[in-house]
């Protein structure tokens, strides 16, 4: 019997506005587990003899939305959002958490896979094993929080309508995406409550491209049963034990409250777009936003005992209307230092407005702060912005980021992402503005520097990532250690659970084998399954195409800047250091059994089981390695 | 024994849905939210809500029951089901004015908070986390009627919290 899962999956083909109920092999489900892993294994059965074609907004792209055995046992349930990625042209795994897991696991599958493009706008509408393609032209065009509004009112009435036997049906998970997602933004997030997103790989842009506003789901059963329910539940308890006991700090602060120690003492926030990394404004130190913004202390998704989100609202003056999560850490980077905003205020009107706007915090933060250092150069000007982008000006960073939503002006450009809008302004300012874009393979790097060295990405993290410059996947050496090895959190992602929940590593397979009966030891997942995905992630972010090809001579590189020497604080002079990364690099790539250039090699991907992988590198390389 | 009542305090829940979780263990034996005989309805995002039987003092819907199926635990003052005389016919719902009690997702029956016997497992996850949105308080003499207060919709409860965390301009029609 087939523990932890339904074994089912919706699949909605939105060009012939077909839906069918697929059954997965168990054995698929044994080697891939399910969520990001899970993803490679059904994007390469059925994009990989194509991939290069696949635009990554158009019909063939095939949007995906898994949960894995662990998702709703392990506390802090998410789920993975997949799809060949806008931003990298590779496979992205992008989780988010909200209670929309939960229920899709509670109505009897394990996923949804989307395929074509509808012809008008629509929404996905899931109660049970009832499935309807809907309307959605009077929600389309508005932003996150009234689209959320509306869609729970909506829902909410329709459920005491057609099921009026239960009396009062709880409110339905959603996720839905914001005008940057409708205008197919490639920094677009996939949503959730107010601020929870989906922000690497551009899905938003993704699920805009296929017209698809949202999708709700109402489910009325249990979680599916588990092999060792008396093991799976003190293993429940052992997390929220720890959890409660010994996170302390982290309950109460979330992951910012590490924040203004990543400025001020490890000399590694990013601030106005990387050209500091120091800063020690003890305006910004977290307590201040519990002080002034935070009016719910705790705040957190299905089952999770730290809570580590906190709700922020600004009811009077300038930012009247703010209502947003946290800022977390990264958002309070990213639109924060980044923008050279250091108010809590400011920061999280900043983060109110881009959520609304269903922009990627990191992603939009980014964009915005290069944009701002373009101006401060005099390189991009009034008149090519259409406003005075001075550093620390929430207002004005607001009127840009509405402008990438709508892709108004210069927000056109700017929309498609760090990366391409650096080529693209190159090209029109004709100067090389790429030293200025700090990103991997397309995809901006998470709000934790290497340069000091002080901080947990590997130097290694961002270059060699199958998943570019997500912070939560970075690769490094150094095994069973959550944040520093792309193995490990390739786990999390598969699981699918939050990774900040994960206290111990060793959780993770516990919980694996008490959920699904299997005996999967740490061995088989860095060796066979872990190895398989990544080298499935590598081989596709190496063909990527139609619009950008990577090269790993030249791409396997960490931005420019990160080789400039800090300016300020306790780190001053200190840069990356190209040699110790190179050295580093081949050790990773040669611990992998891929060739220098981080490709492959036959015999490795003979002894996976991937031939039909090798076949296709074969291509890449005779690219790489010309007769 | 001292007859209780699940205090609450709506503005502080974290949407955590760990009493959800303890509540559909205890009585179903799975995490299963919508057989949770308490529920955490979040109908704006933010504002999330409790909702579970209050035991009013007159309790409207032992009396609106058709087949005597619901009944009063004198010792604990909850409301209790029989299974097997309840009809499933909702009058129940109709007569809370919270429209709390809810059927059950796959078989033929309401569920009902009936406060675990005494010893409810939704008060002590909440109060293992430290969320304190619910604990346990003695029940106020039935010849107040205070606690039925508490027994409104998760639309009320939802409205007026959001004009208190979001300010006077949230106040809208929530559903």
């Amino acid at each position: 019997m087939l523990y932890g899962y339904n074994g089912k999956f919706i699949e909605v083909d939105l060009s012939n506005e077909k839906i069918n109920v697929e059954k997965i092999d168990e054995q698929i489900l044994r080697e891939y587990i399910g969520g990001r892993a899970l993803a490679s294994k059904i994007l390469w059965d059925r994009l990989g003899n194509k991939w290069e074609e696949v635009d990554p907004l158009g019909p063939e792209n095939l949007l995906l939305f898994l949960t894995g055995p662990l998702t709703g046992y392990f506390p802090g349930a998410r789920i993975c959002v997949s799809g060949k990625s806008p931003q990298s042209n590779g496979i992205v795994g992008s989780t988010v958490g909200g209670n929309f897991a939960i229920e899709l696991r509670c109505a009897g599958y394990d996923g949804i896979i989307v395929s074509g493009e509808a012809k008008k706008p629509v929404y996905l509408f899931v109660k049970d094993d009832f499935i309807e393609i809907k309307d959605a032209s009077h929600i389309w065009g508005k932003k996150g929080k009234e689209t959320t509004e509306i869609l729970i009112k909506e829902t909410f009435k329709e459920l005491s309508n057609k099921w009026p036997w239960k009396g009062l049906w709880k409110d339905p998970g959603i996720l839905y995406i914001g005008p940057a997602g409708e205008n197919k933004s490639r920094i677009a997030a996939v949503m959730s409550k107010w601020s929870h997103a989906a922000g690497y790989g551009g899905y938003g842009g993704v699920m805009g491209s296929k017209k698809l506003k949202s999708i709700v789901v109402k489910g009325s059963n249990h979680l599916p049963p588990v092999a060792n329910k008396e093991k799976v539940l003190s293993l429940i308890a052992e997390v929220c034990r720890v959890s409660i006991q010994e996170k302390d700090d982290w309950r109460r602060w979330g992951t910012g409250y590490g924040g203004y120690g990543v400025g001020a003492d490890t000399s590694s926030e990013p601030i106005r777009n990387w050209q500091e990394e120091w800063h020690d404004n003890k305006s910004f130190g977290v307590d201040k936003f519990e002080e002034r913004v935070w009016i719910k202390r705790y705040w957190g998704d299905d089952g999770c005992p730290t809570t580590c989100l906190k709700l922020a609202v600004i009811k009077d003056g300038e930012f009247k209307g703010t209502i947003t999560d946290n800022p977390d850490y990264e958002l309070q980077a990213y639109l924060g230092t980044n923008l050279g905003i250091f108010t809590p205020e400011g920061n999280a009107y900043m983060s109110s407005v881009i959520d609304d706007l269903g922009i990627c915090g990191i992603q939009g933060g980014n964009v915005l702060g290069f944009a701002a250092e373009l101006y401060q150069r005099g390189i991009l000007t009034k008149k090519d912005l259409g406003i005075e982008l001075e550093w620390g000006n929430p207002k004005a960073f607001a009127k840009l980021a509405e402008k990438i939503a709508y892709r108004k002006g210069i927000g056109n450009i700017l929309a498609e992402g760090t990366y391409r809008a650096a080529l693209k302004l190159s090209k029109k300012k004709k100067i090389d503005l790429m030293k200025y874009a700090v990103q991997s393979k397309g995809i901006a790097i998470g709000a934790h520097g290497i340069r000091s060295g002080l901080d947990y990405p590997p130097i290694i993290g961002y270059a060699c990532s199958v998943q570019g410059g997500d912070h939560t996947s970075v690769a490094g050496l150094i095994r069973e250690e959550l944040w520093k090895c792309e193995m490990s959190m390739l786990f999390a992602d598969s699981g699918v659970v939050c990774a900040f929940n994960v206290f111990k590593l060793d959780w993770l397979w516990d919980f694996l084998e008490a959920v699904t009966g299997w005996n999967i030891t740490k061995e088989e997942w860095y060796d066979k399954i872990a190895a398989r995905v990544l080298a499935i992630q590598r081989t596709f972010l190496l063909l990527g195409g139609p619009d950008i090809y990577w090269n790993p001579k030249t791409h396997d590189e960490n931005p420019e800047r990160f080789y400039e020497p800090l300016p300020s604080g306790p780190k001053k002079g200190k840069a990356t250091d190209k040699e110790d990364f190179n050295k580093t690099k081949s050790e990773y790539y040669k611990t992998l059994g891929w060739d220098e250039y981080g490709i492959p090699s036959s015999e490795k991907l003979i002894e996976l089981g991937l031939k039909d992988v090798d076949n296709i590198l074969q291509k890449i390389r005779n690219k790489i390695y010309p007769s | 024994m001292t007859q209780i009542w699940i205090a609450r305090d709506y503005s502080k829940c974290s949407g955590c849905r760990r009493c959800e979780i303890a509540c559909s263990l205890k009585h179903e034996g799975e995490i299963w939210p919508e057989a949770s005989r308490i529920r955490i309805f979040m109908l704006i995002p933010g504002i999330e809500v409790p909702h579970l039987c209050v035991q009013c003092p007159d309790y409207p819907c032992v009396e609106a029951c058709p087949t005597n199926a619901l009944s009063i635990n004198k010792e604990t003052s909850a409301v209790e089901v029989d299974k097997e005389k309840c009809i499933a016919c909702g009058k129940c719902i109709d007569a809370c004015p919270g429209k709390i009690p809810h059927m059950h997702p796959t078989k033929k029956h309401i569920i009902i908070c009936d406060l675990c016997n005494g010893d409810p497992e939704c008060v002590k996850v909440c109060q293992e986390g430290k969320w304190n949105t619910l604990w346990i308080a003695p029940r106020p003499s039935s010849s107040l009627l205070s606690i039925k207060l508490y027994a409104r919709t998760p639309q009320e409860i939802t409205k007026d919290l959001a004009k208190n965390l979001y300010g006077e301009e949230f106040d809208k029609e929530v559903v």
